[in-house]
């Protein structure tokens, strides 16, 4: 580690490139700790994002009319408004009412809590859209097969129709994902230390904007590079052999 | 009321149903018996499907009854998954669940619906494989079998359900020449084990050699019927004759 240290202290002196964040270990440290919350800010989005949407697209599904609407106001919500000024509104306002509403003092949920209740709300609000896609490329004659065989409409749901609509989600659920993973970065606004706050830091202290810029860049280009590889992996499996474009 | 074998297993009575402003079927009555097997023929847009369908109740009757072993389908008090537990039914489009293997296709509605043993219905599973004569392709998903094979494990996925009525919706009428034949012979074993079928067909040698009776609908009625040796032989209604004149 030290010869690596070194040589990056030989890079600034040498040709004034200056990242602290390999010749220092303390900002290295720190922008570390930026990637892993940032990291984990993406899985636990992702995943309640999802759930969001398969849930969101059950109800959608029901007969009652009650939770048809609540999910419409939803989707209309997070989908019409911008993901800044929802995390603002959870952090700021949300936070301070349910606090007084409980009386409790200090804050009801960390900032890196309402965070990922608004982006997961964000994204989920679209996850319910692309799910709802899936669903209706799923023939209702497959469908209707299940209900002669007497499924519950759970049954068909879990078995039939989720299986064979996510296949059909996944390319566009991929390009929902991958834009959760960026729209992390708005978690900045209310100062959780993810990738973006902590490289802000970092060239506040040591004044390497241009380096911290580009590196940003590259940390961004290759997490969503992960994410990409990942859902390509995914959708690989998840084909069935003379099924679909899989042909 | 009870049923009793010696009891129409299915009786409709004076059935009608519409899609809006028309009038599919404008009653329609009929009995069949337990063990036999009766065929529906007829011009395309006669109603025909949309009979069967009614049997499952995956179509409702505006009026009319329809009763299976004397329960009344059409009562909006009746479990229809419980009624739905003793009818069969395989579809024209096959309609197998793509993401499943053949086998997994056949042992799904018996594990989820009826909750029984999953060894125990692997073994039944593949024994209706055998029976269906796809034993080897257990492991292929739909997508790589061909319409026959599809067609013959749909049926196989319906045995597995145990049920007491069969009802097939023009299951042939999808198929290449060659392949119609390896399912009428799988339908038609079954037909010669008693188990009660309903068929809606276009093929008149089939519905002659296996029925013990059939009707012609046309327009939503029920225009002639009988066993089929005399219904062939000697039509008696000019709609009937010039049916069968286009299609023999």
């Amino acid at each position: 580690m030290q010869s690596v240290e070194d040589f990056f202290l030989w890079l600034y002196e040498a040709h004034g490139i200056n990242l602290t964040i390999f010749s220092d270990s303390w900002d290295r440290a720190r922008f570390l700790a930026g990637i892993l919350t940032t990291i984990e800010l993406s899985v636990v989005c992702i995943v309640l994002s999802v759930v969001i949407g398969i849930v969101g697209v059950w109800l959608q599904g029901t007969r009652a009319r009650a939770p048809r609407m609540a999910v419409a106001a939803y989707i209309a919500f997070f989908r019409g408004t911008p993901p800044l000024v929802q995390m603002y509104f959870f952090y700021f306002a949300v936070d301070r009412a349910l606090s007084s509403l409980l009386g409790v003092s200090g804050g009801l949920v960390s900032n890196f809590g309402w965070a990922v209740i608004s982006l997961s709300f964000f994204a989920g609000a679209f996850n319910v859209e692309i799910f709802r896609a899936g669903m209706s490329s799923v023939p209702g004659a497959t469908i209707e097969a299940a209900e002669a065989l007497a499924y519950t409409r759970f049954q068909i749901y879990r078995h039939v129709t989720l299986p064979l609509a996510l296949r059909a989600s996944l390319p566009a659920l991929n390009s929902n994902l991958v834009n959760l993973v960026k729209t992390t970065t708005v978690a900045y606004a209310i100062a959780v230390p993810e990738t973006l706050y902590v490289a802000n830091q970092i060239w506040s202290d040591e004044y390497n904007v241009v380096e911290m810029m580009n590196v940003v860049w590259v940390t961004y280009l290759i997490l969503v590079g992960i994410l990409v590889w990942m859902m390509h992996a995914w959708e690989k499996n998840m084909r069935i052999p003379g099924y679909g474009a899989a042909r | 009321m009870t049923w009793t074998p010696d009891k129409p297993i299915v009786s409709l009575r004076n059935v009608r149903k519409s899609f809006g402003d028309f009038e599919v079927l404008k009653g329609i009555s009929f009995d069949v018996m337990k063990g036999e097997v009766i065929c529906i023929i007829g011009p395309s847009g006669s109603g025909k499907s949309t009979l069967i369908r009614c049997i499952n109740a995956l179509n409702d009757i505006q009026e009319g009854s329809i009763t299976l072993e004397g329960q009344e389908v059409h009562d909006p008090k009746l479990d229809k998954l419980a009624l739905r537990r003793k009818v069969g039914m395989v579809f024209q489009q096959y309609n197998l669940f793509p993401h499943k293997t053949a086998l997994q296709n056949v042992m799904m509605a018996p594990v989820l619906v009826l909750r029984q043993d999953k060894a125990e219905v692997e073994k039944r599973a593949r024994s209706l494989m055998a029976k269906v004569r796809l034993s080897g392709k257990e492991d292929s998903y739909p997508g790589e079998l061909s319409g026959g094979q599809q067609q013959r494990v749909a049926i196989a996925r319906s045995l597995a359900m145990n049920p007491d009525v069969m009802l097939f919706d023009e299951v042939t009428a999808a198929l290449d020449p060659e392949t119609v034949k390896e399912v009428l012979v799988t339908i038609k074993a079954l037909a010669e084990e008693g188990m009660t079928c309903i068929l809606v067909t276009h093929e008149m040698g089939f519905a002659r050699e296996v029925a013990d009776h059939i009707y012609f609908t046309d327009r939503g009625v029920v225009v002639e019927h009988g066993p089929p040796a005399e219904f062939f032989a000697n039509p008696k209604d000019p709609r009937t004759r010039e049916f069968l004149d286009q299609v023999l």
